[in-house]
């Protein structure tokens, strides 16, 4: 099963390192990872999105609470939660596609943030499966360029992942 | 107070209460070599090898229970000390490694003697430091004794640039009493709830037996463990790194368990009903075949680390805590219960257990023309009366002395378990030896792995360890020889060590004692001359029978009831 786990770290030199270290050295999936510092300087987030059995799951959480630079950890999973994932695309922008690839990204209300004469760049944020969707709804080889965020997360109502 | 970052690292390990610490100076290092130079309180011990001061601080956190410190300089000397490092982590040993680096502002572009010790020890640490800053030198050298030392042990580095440690920037010191660290707070008490349960789960047993490992020794449960199985009246098997956390001479101990462990510990494990591992990681070694695993077993488990519960068997009843305190919650609750398991059943299953133990099943040809090695291990035991430190080696002469040793205390058999490093024995039983000078220390090794280490016979020399050298000589690498001659239909590809060197010149030209064995009848005397020369490391080349092998055995992948026994034995 998919997992989307969030992670408090430490923000310091090797912490991400070690994160994506253990994922390695014990062979667990990882399907994306993002972080980013947050409010507080001194702890980053991280965001993973990793697959596997319940047990395996289970281990990954354990292992990543034993690292000494994870401060906590929340498998948003477990409970209602918002996903979200942005994503950049470059599409060739031609002729009639200049039209069609327009309504495309009213249709995904997405934005077109760059135009030149032959290329839009679009942007998009979603849960994943919508960018998926968006790009397999682009026509066939327009695409030039896609780059993705990995998906983040936030978990509904008051109660937050914090150190307090 | 004023000082330089190189006085700062000695001083603050004084302040740490460190006694002694091994390493091996260089470049990046040398501040701290001369600030190390001015003072008495600590004891440098100059090893020959990287390696030798990883094993030797190991050594002495494994006999000591306190925290083991090595100090080595950058590039070679970290990469030299990786093992060590890895080895410790495997085991779950406190040792500090204080590693030179190149100066903070040529960090990254190839620098002499530069590796990125940080990024090389990231896997095989339990957490590991690079201080860019002086200011920061102190609280993380605080940082890394209180993370080595806490919860489930394990070796910490912290990565020193030479320019951190000049002696011309000098700053306030004060040396942090505590550390406190949002990111890490081991467990100490059990979960009170999951204790009830695994009481009524004991109590109820009629087939129990206790695993302890080596989280027994490790949390000073020695005592606790002891009673628990004295008040149960439950058998109790250990594994390799548990041996002597309950005395191995009590009828109650079923000798060790796992891939060569006794009959009776595996098959008591394969029938039991209640399984109580305490401070055990349920290693593959340990295991077999992990679908055949204590098939009709609950099993509790107690475990200071919670990533150690549920990795690699399924447990019924998990306890993450420290041994010692849930250990005593679960002799409090036993007491108050009033009662314990039902006597009858219990002696039922004693019965059984004694059946199984009446296979004999580690017995050897005793009437042989040939030293084997069983004999020897058994004459070490008659000639030191019990009481020793026995560092090992890897193979087959580790599994003999786990087999034919028994030790009534912990921190006397010291062992490479988890990583199976050759090499380490002679380096640990100098860690041993220079903990307890009065004690008698030996080290039991293979003339395959003394050689991956033997430069520290000059350390030994340098500060007279008069530590015994029981080298069990069968000039193979016996336990690869084994597998070959099982699994390989005796093709034995580069497992014969050939052009040895001859041990008594080599012991000699060290300024040691060398003495060579070779037939049953002197093995005694020559120990105990070797014993009674209280000054001085004798080494015995004890020539063995090159095709004795270990058994009981289970094959990698079979369960624990599918034990091979000595050929012996399974004609009888």
């Amino acid at each position: 099963m998919r997992h989307i786990i969030a992670v408090l770290l430490e923000n310091e030199a090797g912490a991400l390192s070690r994160v994506a270290g253990l994922f390695s050295a014990r062979g667990y999936n990882i399907e994306s990872l993002t972080v980013a510092p947050t409010e507080d300087p001194t702890l980053s987030r991280m965001t993973l999105v990793t697959t596997g059995s319940d047990e395996i799951v289970e281990q990954i959480k354990k292992q990543l609470n034993k690292l000494i630079d994870v401060v906590k950890l929340f498998d948003l999973t477990e409970g209602v939660h918002i996903e979200r994932e942005m994503m950049m695309i470059k599409v060739k922008a031609r002729g009639d596609d200049r039209e069609e690839l327009k309504r495309l990204v009213d249709i995904f209300r997405a934005k077109i943030i760059d135009v030149t004469e032959t290329s839009y760049v679009v942007e998009l944020t979603g849960s994943s499966s919508k960018l998926d969707a968006f790009v397999e709804a682009v026509p066939e080889g327009r695409i030039i360029e896609v780059v993705r965020s990995g998906p983040t997360g936030i978990s509904r109502g008051e109660k937050g992942l914090t150190i307090s | 107070m004023e000082l330089s970052g190189g006085e700062i690292v000695v001083r603050a390990l004084q302040d740490e209460g460190v006694e002694l610490v091994f390493g091996y100076p260089g470049g990046a290092v040398l501040h701290i070599y001369d600030a190390l130079f001015n003072q008495e309180k600590i004891r440098h011990i100059l090893v020959r090898h990287e390696q030798g001061a990883t094993h030797a601080a190991d050594g002495y956190a494994r006999a000591t229970g306190k925290c083991g410190v090595c100090l080595v300089t950058s590039g070679p000397g970290a990469t030299n000390a990786v093992t060590g490092i890895a080895t410790a982590h495997l085991d779950s040993i406190p040792i500090v490694i204080l590693t030179g680096q190149v100066p903070v502002p040529v960090i990254g572009s190839d620098a002499f003697q530069e590796v990125d010790t940080v990024g090389i020890t990231r896997p095989c640490v339990k957490h590991n430091f690079l201080v860019k800053d002086v200011h920061d030198l102190a609280e993380t050298i605080r940082k890394a004794f209180f993370i080595a030392t806490s919860g489930r042990p394990g070796p910490v580095v912290v990565d020193i640039p030479k320019d951190v440690t000049d002696p011309g920037i000098k700053i306030p010191y004060e040396y942090p009493r505590e550390v406190k660290m949002r990111s890490y707070s081991p467990m100490a008490k059990g979960h009170l709830g999951q204790i009830r349960r695994a009481v009524d789960a004991m109590l109820a047993a009629k087939r129990p037996v206790i695993y302890n490992g080596g989280g027994v020794v490790l949390g000073e449960a020695s005592a606790e463990l002891t009673e628990l199985v004295c008040t149960s009246g439950f058998p109790v098997t250990s594994t390799l790194m548990g041996l002597g956390a309950y005395p191995m001479t009590d009828r109650q101990f079923l000798g060790m368990l796992g891939m060569h462990g006794t009959y009776e510990a595996n098959m008591a494990m394969h029938e039991c009903d209640t399984l109580i591992a305490i401070g055990a990681r349920f290693d593959d070694r340990v295991t077999g075949k992990i679908e055949h695993f204590c098939p009709h077993a609950k099993i509790i488990h107690i475990d200071v680390d919670p990533s150690s519960i549920s990795k690699n068997v399924r447990v019924d009843i998990p306890i993450v805590g420290q041994v010692a305190t849930v250990l005593t919650d679960i002799l409090r609750l036993l007491k108050e219960a009033g009662r314990g398991p039902d006597h009858e059943t219990l002696a039922e299953w004693w019965r059984q257990i004694d059946a199984w133990r009446g296979r004999d099943c580690l017995r050897y040809d005793r009437g042989s023309e040939r030293i084997k090695p069983q004999y020897a291990v058994e004459t070490l035991y008659k000639v030191t009366e019990g009481d020793l430190y026995l560092a090992s080696d890897v193979g087959q002469h580790q599994m003999f002395a786990a087999q034919f040793y028994p030790f009534d205390k912990p921190r006397r058999w010291i062992n490479s378990g988890g990583l199976g490093t050759m090499g380490f024995g002679l380096p640990a039983a100098m860690g041993v030896q220079l903990a307890f000078p009065e004690a008698q220390v030996a080290c039991i090794s293979g003339e395959a792995s003394i050689l991956m280490c033997i430069q520290e016979m000059a350390t030994c020399k340098q500060y007279d360890l008069p530590i015994k050298v029981i080298l069990l000589n069968n000039g193979y690498m016996g336990m690869v020889r084994q597998w070959q001659e099982f699994f390989y239909e005796g093709r034995y590809s580069h497992s014969y060590v050939d052009a040895l060197p001859d041990f008594v010149k080599l012991a000699e030209s060290f300024g040691h004692v060398g003495v060579r064995v070779e037939r049953p009848g002197d093995l005694e005397g020559a120990m105990r001359e070797a014993f009674a020369m209280r000054d001085r490391l004798v080494f015995l080349d004890v020539v063995v029978d090159p095709t004795e092998n270990v058994y009981p055995m289970i094959a990698a992948g079979k369960g624990q009831h599918e034990m091979h026994l000595s050929p012996e034995r399974e004609l009888a």
